[in-house]
């Protein structure tokens, strides 16, 4: 029976999988995790840190810009509306890191979805030029607010993580390195998970079929802009915690950290590892948060050999290293749960 | 002509001096007619005449200058100035004239999109993969690949939708407006730039969407399509209706073969 085949195909494929991505990434989170063990060198973990903490910014980015196709060129805000949440409540209410990442969050997502409202009512470049002004206003702002935000000096004195560990008692993570890398390794890891599972879901595909064509996306029944706005408020609330995550590790945060470029890095990062692909979003911050430190040898040709790669990659790769219908992840439903049988 | 098995309880969808003008052009100059449910109504008219422009303003697309659009089974809503999902989430769906299927995703998840609304998962149980998540998801996958089997895509289920051939793409936009399960479905030229074997094809599915009680507003250039398929015609020229009625008065009709059917035959 030729239709049979056909579906036999799909379900075993579709049913399998529920469990086949994630092997692969468990094994590299198993590698992830052992890294600091196996090679315990600090300045490498920092490197891998900052690029991870990267990796969490382009997982946030690209639900915004790689699912949904909105051009966003302000993202850095949010980050910098989580590390301010953070900072501000720790040092005026003295409230903890591990309960203060969630109103870090909760505030950045709000603030994607306020900005939604009145910017996605223009389309293409006009909201690439609205994200930009937001992102601006939000750094220009934070920069004039001395009273409140320290001004150009920022906070200063925000606490790192205290963890209470039996047998030490209070553990506070302070400047160290490692504690910091499996922070961030495991947000990573679940922001991860969980964009795998939205993108997969009704959710997640009613975000790439606006992006793909707004009209017809409509006229098939997904509310575009209440989805819009939905995905605005994710991508901040990501941006939101890797905020907080940010300002405990640093200790102190200065509006300098939060500018343009690093909205622009982070997008390049998105589009680097291919719009709407979350492998693409981690291998690209992470190729292009650890490029510049591994290029080092290159002195000060070292950003002229770092634009040439992107050029290069993009030349070979017009979608991204992991753009693209054939080499995205499937974004199929699992038909039947696999039976332990299985049915060869 | 089979007689559609649910019974005629009515207009399912009045429009009534329905008015779109595009700055000096009155696409649609007071429009009025209604669809009885189970009917297949043909839409006909020489190009530019606004058969497109009236899909667009009863679908949501476009916000019409004046008039009402009803709809319903039981009461009669009006439907102007409600968002595109929502006239959906009411039970009308529709075709594009050029085709619009999602180029970047899968055969399957076309249909796929076509099932939000009538699915519930949110955020919450999207991002955990809780079990009623995944209890709906399966069931939206069964019924994609019911509607693909029916129009006869479920072999390429897994293909790009942009790598299907052009034929085939307008079968996909089918079941993707199928997927929300409408009462009523909108086809803007279904029968364009097909073959005539596809063509055939595209007749037989029709008649198997009537015989299932659809009730379908079908535009159409190709007369050997719309006149054996419809019940009722309806023919506008430059944005007036100038003729309705069954498919033989239409073709006898003086002000129709003029505007549309061409010279008088001899
Ligand atoms: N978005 C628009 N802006 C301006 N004018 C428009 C727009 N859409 C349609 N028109 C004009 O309205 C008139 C009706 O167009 P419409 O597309 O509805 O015709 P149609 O009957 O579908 O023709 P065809 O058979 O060529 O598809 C035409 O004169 C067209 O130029
Ligand atoms: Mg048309």
């Amino acid at each position: 029976m030729k239709s049979g085949t056909a579906t036999d195909r799909l379900s075993r494929s579709t049913g399998n999988q529920w469990l086949s991505p994630i092997s692969p990434w468990l094994v590299m989170l198993i590698g992830a995790l052992a890294l600091p063990i196996l090679h315990p060198n600090v300045y490498h973990l920092d490197v891998l840190t900052t690029a991870l903490l990267y990796a969490l910014l382009a997982l946030g980015l690209n639900i915004i810009v790689g699912l949904t196709g909105l051009l966003h060129l302000g993202y850095a805000a949010f980050f910098a509306i989580g590390a301010y949440t953070y900072g501000l409540m720790n040092l005026h209410w003295g409230c903890p890191f591990w309960v203060g990442w969630i109103p870090a969050g909760i505030v950045a997502g709000i603030a994607g979805a306020c900005l939604g409202l009145p910017a996605l009512r223009v389309r293409g470049d006009y909201l690439a030029i609205v994200t930009l002004g937001f992102g601006e206003i939000v750094r220009i702002g934070v920069t004039n607010l001395d009273r409140w935000t320290g001004g150009p000096n920022g906070l200063i004195g925000v606490a790192h993580p205290h963890l209470w560990v039996p047998g030490i008692g209070d553990w506070d993570f302070g400047v160290e390195s490692a504690p910091y890398y499996y922070l961030v390794c495991l947000t990573t890891a679940v922001v991860a998970a969980v964009c795998v599972r939205l993108s997969r879901s009704r959710i997640g595909r009613a975000w790439i079929a606006i992006r793909e064509d707004e009209v017809a996306a409509a006229c098939a029944g997904v509310p575009v802009l209440q989805l819009k706005l939905l995905a605005q408020a994710c991508g901040g609330a990501i941006a939101g915690v890797a905020g907080a995550i940010f300002a405990a590790k640093q200790g102190a945060i200065t509006p300098d950290s939060f500018d343009f470029i690093l909205s622009v890095m982070i997008l390049a990062m998105v589009v680097l590892g291919g719009l709407g692909s979350i492998r693409g979003a981690i291998v690209g911050a992470l190729v292009l948060g650890c490029l510049p430190e591994v290029l080092r040898g290159f002195d000060r040709f070292r950003m002229l050999v770092f634009g040439a790669a992107m050029i290069l990659v993009i030349r070979l790769r017009p979608h991204g290293l992991f753009g693209g219908f054939e080499r995205r992840i499937r974004i199929t439903p699992h038909a039947q749960p696999a039976t332990p049988s299985g049915r060869a | 002509m089979t007689t559609p098995p649910a019974p005629r309880t009515g207009p399912l969808l009045e429009i009534n001096n329905l008015t779109k003008r595009f700055g000096g052009v009155v696409a649609l100059d007071a429009i009025t007619f209604s669809i009885d449910e189970g009917d297949i109504i043909g839409l006909i008219g020489p190009n530019g005449a606004g058969k497109t422009t009236l899909f667009n303003c009863v679908t949501g697309v476009l916000r019409p200058n004046a008039g009402q659009v009803r709809f319903g089974r039981q009461t009669m809503e009006s439907v102007v100035g409600l968002a595109p999902h929502e006239i959906v989430e009411c039970g009308i769906a529709r075709t594009f004239q050029n085709i619009r299927v999602f180029a970047g995703m899968s055969v399957l998840e076309n249909v796929l999109v076509g099932t939000y609304p009538r699915t519930q998962t949110g955020l919450l149980g999207a991002a955990l993969g809780t079990a009623s998540a995944r209890h709906e998801q399966r069931w939206a996958h069964d019924r994609a690949m019911g509607l693909l089997e029916l129009v006869g895509l479920h072999e390429r289920a897994e293909e790009s939708a942009a790598a299907l051939p052009f034929g085939w793409q307008r079968r996909l936009e089918i079941a993707r407006a199928l997927a929300s399960d409408p009462a009523l479905l909108f086809l803007d030229e279904p029968a364009a730039g097909l073959n005539p074997v596809e063509k055939q094809r595209l007749l037989e599915l029709i008649s198997q969407l009537r015989a299932n009680g659809l009730t379908i507003l079908l535009i159409e250039h190709d007369m050997q399509v719309v006149m054996p398929m419809s019940d009722r015609v309806v023919v506008l020229d430059y944005g007036k209706k100038i003729a309705e009625g069954s498919p033989k008065v239409i073709q006898q009709d003086a002000r129709v073969i003029e505007a549309y059917l061409g010279a008088p035959r001899a």
